[in-house]
């Protein structure tokens, strides 16, 4: 059913008039032209198309659209401020934790969901966090070091 | 850092090198304006008879001093972006940041048989260092005429040339070149004197692109857009073989703004939202003929064993026979693997834009010159009118080769008159996947009464014969293959097979390094100390001395409970010996990596990081193929079509992993993209032997095969 659906997208608004059980990881990449959330499996089974939904890791592939009314969605384009990137983004530049870098938006966002809720996770936490990410070149080692780094430096209040 | 000269699509060339196309071809590299341009042919890349034109530039020096590295590999996440520029700005003497790289374009770059086998750096970056070479030359002897200085007394620094007699009297290598337009082209590899002492090369050096993949601006074949363009889906086949009954695509035609597009066995429905063309695509209704399947996980070795072609001898020396005689003990051991998915996380896509006799492709593959021939023979176009462009690759592994979307993306565009987007499903991605080959290694050998292997008889079914040359001292042996990685897909394979990530290597070093540790239990002696003991090769004697100091543990004859393994190969050149250390839970036949070690000699090292993050790559997706990965199937039919079945290795699997680099550079640089994937099989079957005295000889080694094998004895 065609219905009007509101929601900001990176601090902006955004209007749309669309059947609102399509899957918001389609609005996102084709109507919006927002291509840092990727298709991996279609299914919610390897975080490649993860944004944020009111500060909570959600699974694009699997969200109507409807379902994120009013809601403050952030992608990979909307996480760096005027330029500087986020520590997770410079952390994740510093570690080299990428290979392909397919699965790095979705990555980071994950990443930043898990920090939201616990600023100072331990390593297994940040494991258990990340299990459902799929990354097929192997970076997981990179990954969870740059997660690490990541929340010391967020928890220094240089940026979060 | 990565340029994209193909942000907008423009004019590919003409056919011809007349004067005229040369003109526009150093237009489009923007050279018109002066510049040092250096064509290359001669090496790897440059098999004349395939080139379209004899001026396909290497590297370009800009009036604005810029460096420009044109190279027909592709970038896919192995780091080759970064290392490839690292080489010629060491070469240059300029600095990494004024590098740009453009790479899979190929109206721009030159031709290139394809990104794989861990060649990139070994082959394509010991020309590029030659074409840095000569434009150091030109720029060196254009600076002796403008400072009045001997050449000999010119020294290269940051982008200048400095007289070292007194460092005031310098000159940009943009400063030289302006107004000026110079073109070198070489056809001999001279020797060449690598930059000494390096300042760029060799040093670790995070990803040029990271900043890129991080922010979201990285764009790959997905996320190209062209005004106008339709997404499509095409109907598939159930199974491999079936062939198409009866179709009614009449609902499908009924939803808005549908394409519906019918031209033989291609059947597509296309729509500007891709989500919208899968579900008029779920309306079109189907009817198959569906063969019989005659093999599946559990037949298919012994259909492999009665199928393959005669056997082709990779090596041998010596005589088998008298090996056999000298042997003491003999030892007969059968290995298997499974299929195994490439699964890279970008599934394959293909955008085509077809403007007149012209055609633009952007494309995700490892091999763009091919995908530049086939989309010109399927619009029945001059190659020189199909540029594809390769974006950001989000994987590949051996599995972006055979460009089939691409080929889809042409035809629809063509039949549609609309650009076109193909974007394969998860599942599409598995169904026509060219799998690593399932295969079958018999191996015999022997040892004499000193413990040494005097025998070695080894036969390969289907695996590819890469890496299973003994380096160990073995006076008899002999080496055989039948039907390498890409052989035989149509009579011996239910579906299509293809290279994998160290192709043939996974499979031979899984069965040869596993026999190794047989032969050193039946003779008394721990893995380690019975691998020295056959082996005078100094460099593999280095790089397992390496890796045993760093694991730190003593081995003792298996099974000494412990749960260490140890396995080595040498790969294309690049030596590597893996360590590592397992727990097994005998009651559900679960293997826990705790730590691998991993020592590697790879030559020369470029990016000592970029060398890290691929060994630690290789050892983590190793786990897949080794505890996991394995495709099931009955007949044509692929029974896994997504993760939920397939199980990729997750962060929750994760050893502690540590990585020797052995300093060797007086060795050209080899390859690092594949090796160290290669031993993971035997590394991990050779540790859970040690940890429970239970050998498996199939991959991958799941909790079920475990368990069996355990309840067998």
């Amino acid at each position: 059913m065609m219905q009007a659906i509101h929601f900001k997208l990176n601090g902006k608004p955004v209007n749309l008039r669309v059947d609102g059980e399509r899957r918001l990881l389609w609005i996102l990449r084709t109507d919006l032209g927002v291509t840092g959330p990727k298709y991996g499996c279609g299914e919610g089974l390897c975080g490649g198309c993860t944004v944020l939904v009111n500060e909570a890791a959600v699974l694009s592939c699997q969200t109507p659209v409807k379902d994120v009314k009013g809601a403050e969605i952030i992608t990979i384009e909307g996480l760096a401020k005027n330029g500087k990137l986020h520590p997770l983004q410079q952390a994740f530049i510093q570690h080299d934790a990428l290979q392909c870098g397919f699965c790095t938006p979705g990555m980071i966002l994950k990443a930043h969901s898990l920090l939201a809720e616990n600023p100072e996770p331990t390593r297994d936490e940040i494991i258990q966090a990340m299990d459902e990410n799929l990354c097929r070149c192997g970076s997981h080692v990179r990954i969870v070091q740059a997660i690490q780094t990541a929340a010391k430096q967020m928890k220094g209040g240089k940026q979060g | 850092m990565r340029k994209e000269e193909y942000a907008k699509p423009s004019r590919s060339l003409t056919t011809s090198s007349s004067e005229v196309s040369r003109r526009e071809f150093l237009k489009r590299i923007g050279l018109l304006g002066g510049g040092i341009v250096i064509y290359v042919s001669f090496g790897d890349i440059s098999s004349r008879a395939q080139q379209l034109t004899d001026f396909n530039a290497f590297l370009r020096i800009g009036a604005d001093g810029r460096v420009t590295c044109f190279s027909g590999k592709i970038e896919m996440g192995q780091g080759v972006l970064t290392s490839l520029a690292q080489m010629l700005a060491d070469q240059l003497g300029v600095p990494l940041k004024s590098v740009d790289m453009v790479m899979g374009d190929t109206s721009l770059c030159p031709w290139d048989m394809g990104t794989f086998g861990s060649r990139s750096t070994k082959y394509f970056g010991a020309t590029l260092r030659h074409a840095a070479a000569e434009a150091r030359a030109v720029l060196i002897q254009m600076a002796a005429e403008r400072l009045h200085v001997p050449p000999q007394r010119l020294t290269v620094k940051d982008g200048q040339v400095i007289d070292s007699q007194n460092t005031d009297k310098k000159v940009t290598y943009a400063q030289l070149t302006r107004g000026k337009r110079i073109e070198r082209h070489l056809t001999q590899r001279t020797s060449i004197k690598p930059a000494f002492p390096h300042t760029v090369s060799g040093k670790a050096t995070g990803k040029t692109d990271a900043r890129q993949m991080v922010t979201g601006e990285a764009r790959y074949a997905g996320d190209i857009r062209v005004p106008g363009m339709l997404y499509a889906k095409i109907l598939r086949p159930p199974v491999h073989g079936a062939t198409l009954k009866r179709i009614d695509s009449e609902n499908a035609k009924k939803v808005n703004g549908v394409k519906v597009i019918q031209d033989s066995d291609l059947i597509a429905v296309l729509h500007k939202y891709p989500d919208e063309a899968q579900k008029a695509l779920d309306k079109v209704h189907a009817e198959w003929e569906i063969p019989e399947p005659k093999v599946d996980n559990r037949n298919i070795f012994k259909h492999l064993t009665a199928s393959a072609p005669p056997r082709q001898t990779v090596t041998q020396s010596g005589d088998i026979e008298k090996g056999k005689r000298l042997a003491a003990k003999t030892f007969e051991s059968i290995y298997f693997n499974q299929y195994v998915a490439h699964a890279p996380m970008e599934p394959h896509t293909a955008g085509v834009h077809i403007e007149g006799k012209r055609a633009t492709v952007w494309a995700s593959t490892q091999t763009p010159f091919w995908a530049q021939k086939e989309v010109a023979r399927t619009l029945g176009f001059a190659s020189s009118d199909v540029r594809v462009i390769t974006p950001f690759v989000g994987g590949g592994f051996g599995g972006k080769t055979r460009n089939q979307q691409v080929i889809e993306a042409a035809q629809l565009a063509r039949l549609s008159g609309r650009p076109v987007q193909v974007a394969w499903t998860r599942k599409e991605e598995f169904f026509y996947d060219t799998f690593r080959p399932a295969a079958v290694i018999k191996l015999r050998s022997g040892l004499d009464r000193d413990h040494r292997i005097v025998y070695w008889d080894y036969d390969n079914y289907f695996a590819g014969a890469r890496s299973s040359q003994p380096f160990y001292d073995i006076a008899h042996h002999r080496v055989s293959s039948r039907g390498g990685w890409m052989d035989g897909g149509d009579q011996a394979h239910p579906f299509r097979v293809g290279a994998w990530r160290g192709p043939g290597s996974n499979t031979n070093v899984f069965a040869m390094e596993s026999q190794i540790d047989i032969m050193a239990e039946a003779a008394g002696m721990d893995p380690l100390a019975f691998r020295l003991a056959n082996l005078t090769d100094k460099r593999m004697r280095k790089v397992l001395s390496a890796a045993a100091v760093k694991f730190g543990h003593r081995f003792a004859k298996t099974p000494s409970r412990k749960g260490f393994g140890i396995a080595c190969t040498d790969y294309q050149g690049t030596y590597v010996a893996t360590m590592a250390e397992v727990k097994v839970d005998e009651k559900t036949g679960y293997v826990r990596v705790e730590r691998v070690v991993c020592a590697h000699d790879m030559g020369e090292v470029i990016n000592p990081l970029g060398a890290r993050l691929q060994i630690e790559g290789c050892i983590t997706m190793g786990l897949g193929y080794v505890l996991r990965e394995e495709i099931r199937f009955k007949g044509g039919n692929i029974l896994d079509e997504n993760f939920d079945t397939y199980e990729l290795p997750r962060f929750s699997w994760l050893p502690k992993i540590e990585t020797v680099l052995i300093d060797n550079p007086a060795m050209p640089p080899q390859g690092c993209g594949e090796p160290a994937i290669t031993p993971m099989g035997a590394v991990i079957a050779n540790a859970v032997y040690d940890a429970i005295g239970v050998r498996i000889f199939e991959l991958p080694m799941t909790p079920e095969r475990i368990k069996k094998a355990i309840i067998k004895g």
